[in-house]
């Protein structure tokens, strides 16, 4: 669990952050959203303390940030940034084994750890060990970036920006691949973007910030229906604002008894998938499938019934 | 761009053909090092030439007028104005009817567009035949039984030299050679010239013969020479880098110091030699020990102090600017990592500016490597000696005895030390 306590910073006259509080779960994503100049990579970088606060407390786990050396704080802490800031000079093993070597863990720890990582990222290691970054695509670099962020496995891992040097096909597997990892290890994310499709794609929680200032912090679902300012409906977009909400639940939850005709639908997709295939195609119903084998059907009246506040 | 042989055919669309295109030009322009190929240049030129290789010409009109300047310079001693001899009087007939045939051919190669590897091997044969055939010319030319002759090469002869070092160094570039090839080369045409000097067969030059009456002192000078240029390198190396460092991170430390060096950079290195030895003697006299340790108004130590003094600019910048240039993502994944100060400076900051701050002491190298002449003036000793000994006897074959080694040793630690530029630079060393 991560509380931030009224924490501000301010260069000579200029706030940058403005007594933001909030309390970000354990094993929870959190995006925190904003325009450039909006504080948001600020407040992300005082967790870890790259940026010491002018006041205020963070915690972690109920300890004060403050009560450990800054150095020692951030190698527990988990750090992927944009544009992966890869050693170039150093493999991409080498990569990886930076703060397992900073924490002093033994060779072969290390070495398993690695190639573990490799393979979680689906970058196999007798391949990609010992390759220099350069050698390596856009989307390997930033896989092997976040690796090395997990290599020393933390339990809270701080992304600014981490999907943005990607093209969009690349970036939106690299999203499926963190929401994957992260159930798995259960890490606490808090991922700083300005793209307020990917936060509500990837964040459990929603903090959207503006000159320093935490406008809302809510579920998805919360910011969509209810946005606190005109702000955030602004970012939102309020053309966009049904088809978001549809693109937050699956078509799993909605399946009714019967069948329908045409091709089906699969039961993972979301309701916005399901409601762009009805609108392509002209049906009112889609037959829903499961592992092949039809299972029921979704209809255009019941999206449209999820398309609006519950 | 005309492209004969159209290979998509006629009737394709033009977006794979397009892309064929690209292919093949991509391809070429692989091949000849990104430089247009034949039928390009053909092309835009608007006229069909031969296949003519542009800095070839050049090459081969220096080399003709090497050929209509004297090959030699005979002169009954050592100071009496001297008579030029062509090649074929400079040289048996056989030898100069063989150094013509190479020099002919040597002139075709480089004008047409032959494959490096072979301009490389035929300018460095000619590049030897030259110097072999000086040390004959030097015997066929000297009057048996005499000593006072003095017979040099000539302007001719240096404008061979000149033509097809810079064909082999065309070459050379063209063949884009890794590190350690480079280093090879400049061994094997070491050993040449030093089988060329052991056997003797250069000693009836007017150079060599200066070299044999001080053959004791120009050893002794050579080891001040080297001890001047390396030793001031490697002094303000380890004083500049952590200079460098610490004004880098201290940035109104770096304006002022940069603005001081800078300065230090613009005094004429005559002066700044004579500058140090007010300082310096007074030093000598007053400080206990300072005497007992060489310090001097003259000599070697105030040839070292500005040599340092010069060298601390490039050293100190090119620290900076090397640590500047450290992506700064990378600097700031390092910090949020957990790395301290001192962590990131030896893992990632020092060793990603390093091919920078090499090629600031390769600067400095060269440079002081030539500087050092200078220090002749103030009693440093060093090949400078020789220079300005054989520039108030007019005896140009004393000058070239200094000058010709510090060209050599200032040429061999560029190569070297741009071998291992290259070698650093890559990430990692092969």
């Amino acid at each position: 669990m991560i509380e931030i306590d009224a924490i501000t910073k301010s260069y000579d006259q200029t706030v940058v952050v403005d007594h933001v509080t909030l309390t970000i779960e354990p094993s929870s994503v959190c995006a925190v959203v904003g325009t450039s100049g909006s504080g948001k990579t600020t407040l992300l970088r005082m967790i870890n303390r790259l940026v010491e606060p002018t006041s205020g407390a963070i915690r972690i786990d109920g300890e004060d940030t403050r009560n450990t050396h800054a150095y020692e704080l951030r190698r527990k802490i988990g750090y992927a940034i944009q544009g992966h800031g890869l050693f170039p000079h150093r493999s991409v093993g080498q990569n990886i084994a930076t703060v397992p070597k900073l924490l002093g863990w033994d060779k072969d720890k290390t070495r398993a750890r690695v190639t573990e990582l490799l393979e979680l990222f689906q970058l196999d290691p007798a391949q990609f060990r010992d390759r220099l970054p350069r050698e390596l695509s856009g989307g390997q670099q930033q896989r092997v970036g976040v690796a090395r962020a997990l290599a020393a496995k933390p339990n809270i891992l701080l992304m600014d920006e981490p999907f943005g040097a990607l093209d969009p096909v690349i970036r939106s597997k690299a999203q499926e691949d963190l929401l994957t990892i992260q159930r798995q290890f259960e890490t606490t994310i808090v991922l700083v973007t300005h793209d307020m499709e990917e936060a509500i794609h990837l964040g459990d929680k929603i903090a959207v910030m503006d000159e320093g200032k935490l406008l809302q912090f809510a579920s998805p679902q919360q910011i969509i229906s209810k946005p606190a300012t005109p702000f955030v409906a602004e970012l939102i977009g309020t053309g966009e604002r049904p088809f978001k909400l549809l693109s937050l639940a699956r078509v799993g939850k909605f399946v009714e008894p019967g069948s329908a005709e045409g091709d089906p639908i699969d039961i993972s997709a979301t309701l916005r998938d399901a409601y762009a295939e009805l609108l392509w195609s002209g049906r009112a119903a889609l037959p829903v499938s499961e592992k092949g084998q039809v299972i029921g059907k979704i209809t255009l009246d019941q999206l449209s019934s999820h398309a609006r506040p519950q | 761009m005309v492209w004969p042989n159209n290979p998509a055919g006629a009737g394709c669309r033009a977006g794979p053909y397009r892309r064929h295109i690209v292919f093949v030009s991509e391809i070429l322009s692989e091949k000849t090092g990104g430089r247009m190929s034949d039928t390009q240049t053909a092309a835009k030129s608007g006229f069909i030439l031969p296949r003519f290789d542009k800095l070839g010409v050049l090459i081969a009109v220096i080399a003709l007028g090497g050929v209509l300047l004297p090959f030699m310079i005979f002169r009954a001693n050592r100071i009496v104005l001297g008579e030029p001899r062509m090649i074929f009087e400079a040289l048996a007939t056989p030898e100069a009817l063989v150094l013509a045939l190479l020099l002919a051919a040597g002139m075709v190669i480089a004008l047409l567009r032959f494959r490096a590897g072979l301009k490389l091997a035929a300018s460095l044969i000619i590049l030897i035949a030259l110097f072999v055939l000086v040390g004959r010319s030097a015997y066929f030319l000297t009057p048996p039984d005499d000593n006072f002759a003095r017979i040099s090469p000539g302007a001719g002869f240096w404008l061979l030299v000149f033509a097809f070092a810079l064909l082999a160094a065309d070459a050379l570039t063209r063949l884009r050679l890794k590190p350690w090839p480079r280093i090879g080369i400049l061994a094997l045409v070491a050993l040449a010239f030093g089988i060329l000097l052991a056997t003797g067969s250069l000693n009836g030059v007017s150079t060599l013969k200066e070299y044999a009456t001080r053959a004791d002192r120009f050893w002794s000078e050579a080891q001040t020479h080297v001890l001047l240029a390396f030793g001031s390198v490697l002094i303000a190396t380890i004083v500049g880098v952590p200079v460098g460092i610490i004004s880098f991170r201290l940035p109104k430390l770096r304006a002022a110091l940069l603005n001081v060096l800078n300065i230090v950079q613009t005094i004429p290195s005559i002066a700044l030699f004579g500058l140090l030895i007010a300082p310096l003697a007074w030093i000598a006299a007053t400080v206990p020990g300072a005497s007992l340790i060489g310090i001097s108004g003259i000599g070697v130590a105030p040839a070292l102090v500005a040599l340092f003094a010069y060298s601390l600019l490039p050293v100190v910048s090119n620290t900076i600017v090397g640590l500047q240039s450290v992506p700064e993502a990378a600097n700031d994944a390092a910090k949020g990592m957990g790395m301290t100060g001192a962590q990131r400076m030896g893992w990632i900051e020092l060793p990603l500016a390093f091919p920078v701050i090499l090629t600031g002491i390769r600067i400095v190298l060269v440079q002081n490597i030539g500087l050092t002449t200078i220090a002749a003036l103030i009693g440093g000793g060093g090949f400078g000696v020789f220079i300005f000994q054989g520039i108030s006897q007019t005896a140009m074959d004393l000058v070239l005895l200094g000058a010709v080694p510090t060209v050599v040793l200032a040429f061999a630690a560029a190569v070297v030390l741009d071998a291992f530029v290259e070698m650093t630079s890559t990430g990692k060393p092969q």
